[in-house]
């Protein structure tokens, strides 16, 4: 007896041999067969999809991180204590450059996506090369942006704007040096390993990662840097 | 060298400090001993310490919350000795700086060490049973979340022999908790343990989510999952949703206290008020996060003690993502005296008494369970009795407290924490040993010895209102918390009678431990051989006591709520005789080595041993980098070794003709 993708046996349902394993599919075919008690079902252990929706969770999570440091930033950015103020400290066309620099790297980490679901290992490689390239120029240009700050006095113990300030942009971009880690060892797995099942479902999450801090980004160039020039 | 570390750092000219110390050391040494003298060494590495089972994760949970109840409770009857002692012209046996560590070490392990790691061994050990999965969706995340919890629960313990902890108060509140004001190590260790408990925790969040929505057997729907499922369900949400505040918010306070910034100072634009709106902003869910899975327990246990459904499932299902949702719209309640305008605490006031609702759609929902229900009286179900009454008072003192004009009087008061204790203990830790007795079999595989287990319940529920109740009457006589000292003559007897209370509750737990020891010699007789000790409805209940590795040897299809109820009116067949080989996660030291470099990581940033700090975070990310190359990660058990494991729990079934 055999419906969709299931086959019974002794009165309880298996996969047939070869078809993928879906839970989804099994249940589907369960409303088909009427009596089945057991099913001989194998789940994988994380699967692609388990380990996405993780991923997603935690992005969430990691948002709300992000959150609690732009309502700090929103209620303490005018205490600046009679230290430097934001339009004192910003110059917007270099922190638009350094914006330039994430939103292109997101841009060819979408074009790295795109070689990897065509199957093309060296073009996936290639492209997170540049999109490596891009993040590390970014962090490379918040790092002397934040120096040349404390330069001129305008320190994290100065005042409670710039404690947030340097708190709120600091911690994107350990991020973005995270994601940096992250990519340089997912582009070591796939020139060793190649774009295997386990490397696909880990570029995924590494892409997702990306792509947030990005979103991320455009919140603090809106709120710390235009906003604060515009005032 | 050594940052801020030198000889001078352990107490030893404290009496009381190194009793305790001393009391400690001889604990490990012994446990340590005993493992080296049976030779149980490779024994406990492999089964256990690198275990990705979640059944042995959750047990793991529950050791580390049972020995963090007794050093919590030893905090709380040295508070209580101190308080009836320590009027007039005695001083009492604790100098000010001891007490204020020891009543914020209490408040932190007793929610941090002993209620979370309960409700999330809890957790471990029944969610994946209940929804018919093979394990969680991250068995290694699984074991990490452990080591990094233990490692925070070691970290406030060592500040014991070590230095000191935090005399701030469970929650850290500054300016008290800036550098300025508290210089030593203390506030540091509490900080650093709580941060590396959290992440522990953020990823058990993460990882119960994902089982949850992917892993239910077929045709279990979101409205056939059991009561425990759903409410653990909206609890690991909540810890999600709350977990990266309480990151952040701690975050900020060691930047402050480590880079000098002025989130929280008095000085330079800093705003006190800012960190406490922060820490409640978690700190308000988090106490739906202890409660809600407990709600869960009782709302399995009634049903299964009264011999029917569940009255109102539905409506319980809404009534926790109603509290779920309101838990986070009332933070501010915990400080209307703060200055905010009337329509501000008037908003929060109102949303308090909303939840209020749904609580009480609840309590209604277990009484109408058991009207005209075949009522069985066992331990389980004494604890749930126990519970309603005690919660529902506990609940009425809280509705007093949500009056903002109330509040002004009461604020801080011994009446506050009457309330906060009577929802805590009375829900929670009630609710921990409901669960525990009940689900004893299932986990242990042999049930609790009956007669101590009753013993300590009565002590503990005579214990509690003796110990409590006069509380609330000194909070109102305006006795505040925290007190080292007084001088008011009428207070004294209720403080007497408190300490009474606490003696009649440390009975309790004597009895609890001795019922631990005397159930463990008497397995054998008390061995569960049904897998349905109680006659439970859910799917826990159709495995063998304790249920095998793999949980299921074939995955059950759910029909109905109260799957094994259903399945058990149909008179459906256990026993199998056909068998699969079954894919099964391997046990990896990964989890165990990232939990130990945290803590030495966490431990070098508080004493400022720098290099310590540094090499610990290379070995955290060298860890997880060798990791994701290691792909040795799983293998199958054969469809020969199921079969044997099913066969010793009488789960075979000659092949038919």
């Amino acid at each position: 007896m055999s419906k969709g993708s299931m086959v019974m046996q002794d009165g309880s349902l298996a996969l047939k041999p070869g078809y993928a394993d879906h839970a989804a599919d099994a249940l589907r075919d369960l409303h088909q067969t009427g009596d089945a008690v057991f099913v001989d079902v194998e789940p994988h252990h994380e699967p692609a999809s388990l380990i996405q929706l993780g991923f997603w969770i935690y992005l969430m999570s990691d948002c709300l991180l992000f959150s609690g440091l732009f309502a700090t930033y929103a209620v303490l950015h005018g205490h600046t204590a009679g230290g430097p103020t934001p339009s004192q400290l910003f110059d917007l066309p270099y922190t638009l450059t350094e914006t330039m620099f994430l939103l292109f790297s997101s841009f060819t980490c979408g074009l790295a996506t795109l070689a990897m679901n065509a199957d093309k290992k060296n073009a996936t490689l290639g492209w997170l090369a540049v999109t490596f390239v891009l993040g590390l120029g970014f962090v490379i240009m918040e790092v002397h942006e934040f120096v040349g700050m404390v330069a001129i006095g305008a320190t994290a113990g100065r005042s409670a704007f710039l404690s947030c300030f340097f708190t709120l942009v600091g911690t994107h971009g350990l991020h973005v040096t995270c994601g940096l880690i992250f990519m340089a060892v997912m582009m070591a797995a796939v020139a060793k390993k190649g774009l295997t099942a386990t490397n696909r479902a880990r570029l995924n999450c590494m892409m997702l990662f990306w792509h947030f801090l990005d979103i991320i980004w455009v919140g603090v160039f809106s709120l710390v840097y235009l906003s604060g020039v515009v005032h | 060298m050594f940052g801020k570390l030198t000889l001078s750092a352990i107490p030893y000219t404290n009496p009381i400090i190194m009793f305790g110390v001393g009391l400690l050391a001889l604990v490990i040494l012994s446990t340590l001993g005993a493992i080296t003298y049976f030779r149980k060494w490779k024994y406990l590495w492999t089964e256990w310490l690198t275990s990705v089972d979640h059944k042995k994760i959750g047990i793991m949970y529950l050791i580390l919350a049972g020995l963090m109840l007794l050093r919590g409770f030893a905090d709380a009857i040295m508070m209580r000795t101190q308080q009836a002692l320590s009027y007039g012209s005695n001083m009492g046996y604790l100098p000010p700086g001891h007490f204020d560590q020891i009543f914020t070490a209490h408040g932190t392990i007793m929610i941090f060490f002993m209620a979370m790691p309960f409700i999330i061994g809890l957790m471990n050990c029944i969610v994946p049973l209940q929804i018919g999965a093979r394990d969680v969706a991250f068995p290694l995340m699984n074991n990490l979340s452990l080591w990094l919890t233990a490692a925070g629960a070691m970290l406030v313990n060592v500040s014991l022999a070590i230095g000191n902890f935090s005399r701030t108060g469970w929650l850290a509140y500054p300016p008290l908790s800036e550098l300025h004001y508290s210089p030593g190590v203390g506030v540091d260790y509490y900080i650093w343990a709580l941060q590396v408990a959290g992440v522990g925790t953020t990823l058990s969040g993460v990882n119960f989510i994902t089982t949850i929505l992917k892993m239910r057997a077929p045709g279990m729907k979101m409205m056939r999952m059991p009561v425990f499922t759903w409410t653990s369900l909206i609890a690991n949400v909540l810890i999600v949703a709350a977990f990266p505040i309480l990151t952040v918010t701690l975050g900020l306070l060691a930047m402050d206290r480590y880079v000098g910034t002025h989130f929280f100072t008095n000085a330079l634009g800093g705003d006190p008020m800012m960190y406490v709106n922060l820490i409640w902003i978690w700190g308000h869910p988090e106490v739906y996060i202890l409660i809600l899975p407990l709600f869960g327990v009782y709302g399995e246990i009634v049903p299964t003690f009264s011999g029917k459904r569940l009255f109102g499932y539905t409506s319980m299902v809404y009534a926790t993502v109603a509290i779920g949702l309101l838990s986070l719209l009332v933070w501010l309640h915990h400080f209307f005296t703060m200055g905010n305008s009337p329509g501000v605490n008037a908003f929060f006031g109102i949303s308090t008494m909303f939840i209020a609702i749904p609580t009480g759609v609840k309590v209604f929902n277990w009484m109408l369970t058991m009207y005209r229900g075949r009522i069985r009286l066992e331990t389980p179900m004494l604890w749930t009795i126990a519970f309603l009454i005690t919660f529902t008072i506990g609940g009425m003192s809280g509705m007093l407290l949500a009056e903002p004009p109330a509040d002004f009087v009461l604020h801080n008061s011994l009446f506050l924490i009457a309330h906060f204790h009577n929802v805590i203990i009375g829900g929670v830790v009630f609710g921990v040993f409901a669960g525990l007795s009940y689900w004893a079999p299932k986990i242990l595989g042999f049930k609790l010895n009956d007669t101590l287990g009753r013993a300590a319940f009565w002590c503990w529920v005579v214990g509690f209102y003796v110990a409590f109740m006069p509380l609330y009457v000194l909070g109102f006589m305006g006795a505040t918390r925290r007190m080292d000292h007084y001088n008011v003559p009428a207070w004294h007897p209720l403080f007497v009678v408190a300490w009474v209370g606490a003696v009649i509750i440390f009975a309790g737990i004597i009895l609890q431990v001795a019922q631990v020891v005397v159930s463990i010699r008497q397995r054998e007789q008390n061995r569960d051989l049904t897998g349905d000790p109680w006659n439970g409805r859910t799917l826990e209940w159709a495995l063998p006591s304790p249920a095998p590795a793999y949980n299921f040897a074939r995955t059950p299809v759910v029909r109905d709520r109260d799957a094994f109820w259903e399945m058990k009116q149909r008179g459906v067949e256990l026993k199998s005789s056909t068998f699969v080989p079954i894919h099964m996660p391997r046990n990896k030291a990964t989890g165990f080595i990232i939990g130990g470099f945290s803590f030495l990581l966490a431990f070098g940033m508080i004493w400022h041993i720098w290099w310590l700090a540094a090499i610990c975070l290379a070995g955290v990310l060298g860890t997880l980098i060798r990791h994701a190359f290691d792909d040795d990660r799983d293998y199958y058990l054969g469809a020969d070794e199921v079969r044997r494991t099913e066969d010793l729990h009488g789960r075979v079934q000659a092949r038919s003709v």
